[in-house]
């Protein structure tokens, strides 16, 4: 079916063909136009580290990045981001299964309870370092806004981004 | 969920075509509001024009002052290193507006044309003349303490949600739109519409019309700007009260001053009552700033939970022209 203004479009029941690349590999899926992201991921990939929590683009648990910049899943259509590079909690991992530092600080420092705001606020976390608002504690708290916490982790949340932010700073590489 | 047809625009030709060929269209770039309001059903589209991809997306500070194109993002904006030296005003809004995530993904031309926050804008249940027009204003009687003092009707009293709307109209922007036909540009201030008796129109966009640029020139004091912003949790929030204040003050004496408030009105809010009476005050004179400060906000009308916002919106305004103004 024709996609483009001069086509007829698709309606919202037909199925139409998305390529892109998640976690470092490429995917193909057929999807209806309106499937966000967000269901794309958990419904049809499979990758339920990525939460629904409120799913209108306030609480943040469904934070993903998308050629490095964080955004929420819930509110990006599948459709728009044909061609692009997603990285979700499950890619954080490196190849021989060790923690990414951030999720190994979220564990050292009690930076949840539950759990289910986890990866938004890891994902959140690591795009984070990389944008670099991080030279005091209320910088850090307000950068990670979007990311709500119901159990109230945010001490241990933010000592962990801390952690992060210190080593790699004092490491002459820089690298994490 | 209704059924919408999807059409994915490869250019700008291609969107003003299928704006002005398609019934009901509307245009989807970032998301972050349409995406929601097509979900819930609180407004209502039979075309929905992708043009996330379209290149729009210029941010140039040079001589002639600001540009930005409609699909910047609000976070590439914000953090523009010319855009904080020549218009702070702008990337200070942009950065209290929303969270990291979502000013990732929204764009100046959505945060410009972003509807209202009002809830029962946004609830079905509730009647509300901008979603069903001739259903009434639930919020007049109810719970409307983030409703407007200023530019109000009888039908409508929802406020204007944008930060950057409110920077934007002190330093005198034009919004720049085209369609089909050709293009025109508009200043901001003549942008908005007030509700009146038809709250659902809320801008001079005309159908077929899309806003593919936003411009402003340097205005005296535009270097040293100030949006300051005031609401009820820290962070990630929308304002009660905001000012944003454009103040030239060469020698501590206010000789301009281009004010608007955000959160009070049901457009942003240009006050020239406010400007007039702050000329020739000292910047160092708290008592003097203060007394001009009661010109601020003529005419305002509170409903049951919003008076406070007159006191707030006059407190706001000293503290933002002194900061912008140079007193330390």
């Amino acid at each position: 079916m024709e996609l483009t203004g001069h086509g007829p479009g698709v309606s919202t029941q037909t199925a139409v063909a998305v390529a892109l690349e998640v976690n470092g590999k490429s995917v193909g899926l057929r999807v209806r136009p309106l499937t966000s992201l967000l269901d794309a991921l958990r419904e049809h990939l499979q990758l339920t580290g990525t939460k629904k929590g409120c799913d209108q683009g306030a609480c943040g648990a469904c934070t993903v990045l998308i050629d490095g910049r964080r955004v929420l899943s819930c509110l990006t259509l599948l459709l728009q981001c044909e061609g692009k590079k997603v990285t979700t909690i499950e890619g954080l991992v490196s190849a021989d299964g060790q923690l990414h530092p951030m999720q190994a600080a979220f564990v050292r420092f009690d930076g949840f309870q539950c759990g289910y705001c986890t990866p938004g606020q890891i994902m959140s976390a690591v795009a984070l370092l990389e944008e670099g608002h991080l030279t005091s504690d209320g910088e850090i708290r307000e950068a990670m806004s979007g990311n709500l916490c119901r159990c109230g982790a945010y001490n241990g949340i933010v000592e962990a981004i801390k952690s992060v932010r210190d080593a790699r700073d004092g490491s002459v590489s820089g690298a994490l | 969920m209704r059924d919408v047809v999807y059409v994915r625009a490869q250019n700008l030709t291609q969107a003003l075509g299928a704006l002005r060929e398609r019934t009901n269209p509307m245009l989807l770039a970032g998301g972050t509001n349409v995406v929601d309001y097509i979900r819930t059903g609180a407004l209502v589209a039979d075309t929905l024009i992708d043009i996330s991809h379209l290149p729009l997306r210029d941010v140039r500070v040079d001589q002639r002052g600001l540009t930005m194109g409609a699909l910047a993002r609000m976070s590439d904006v914000a953090s523009h290193g010319s855009v904080k030296k020549a218009f702070p005003v702008v990337s200070q809004a942009l950065e209290l507006s929303a969270s990291a995530q979502l000013r990732n993904m929204a764009t100046i031309g959505g945060n410009l044309m972003q509807r209202t926050r009002c809830a029962y804008f946004r609830e079905a249940g509730f009647a509300c003349n901008k979603r069903r027009p001739g259903s009434g204003c639930a919020a007049r009687e109810g719970s409307n303490r983030f409703h407007a003092i200023l530019g109000g009707s009888e039908h409508c009293v929802a406020t204007h949600a944008s930060d950057l709307a409110v920077a934007l109209m002190a330093l005198d922007a034009l919004v720049h739109l085209e369609s089909a036909g050709g293009r025109r540009q508009v200043p901001l201030r003549e942008f908005y519409r007030l509700p009146g008796q038809t709250p659902q129109i809320e801008t001079v966009l005309q159908t077929g019309e899309m806003l593919v640029n936003v411009t402003c020139t340097k205005v005296p004091g535009a270097t040293r700007s100030h949006y300051l912003k005031i609401r009820g949790r820290a962070s990630f929030e929308f304002a009660l009260v905001s000012v944003a204040a454009v103040i030239d003050a060469p020698q501590g004496i206010i000789t301009s001053a281009r004010i608007a408030f955000g959160g009070v009105g049901t457009v942003p809010w240009r006050d020239t009552d406010a400007e007039k009476a702050l000329v020739g005050c000292a910047i160092a004179d708290a008592d003097v700033l203060r007394n001009a400060a009661k010109s601020a906000l003529r005419g305002a009308e509170s409903l049951r939970e919003n008076g406070f916002k007159v006191e707030l919106g006059r407190r706001a305004l000293v503290r933002a022209v002194r900061t912008a103004g140079g007193d330390q």
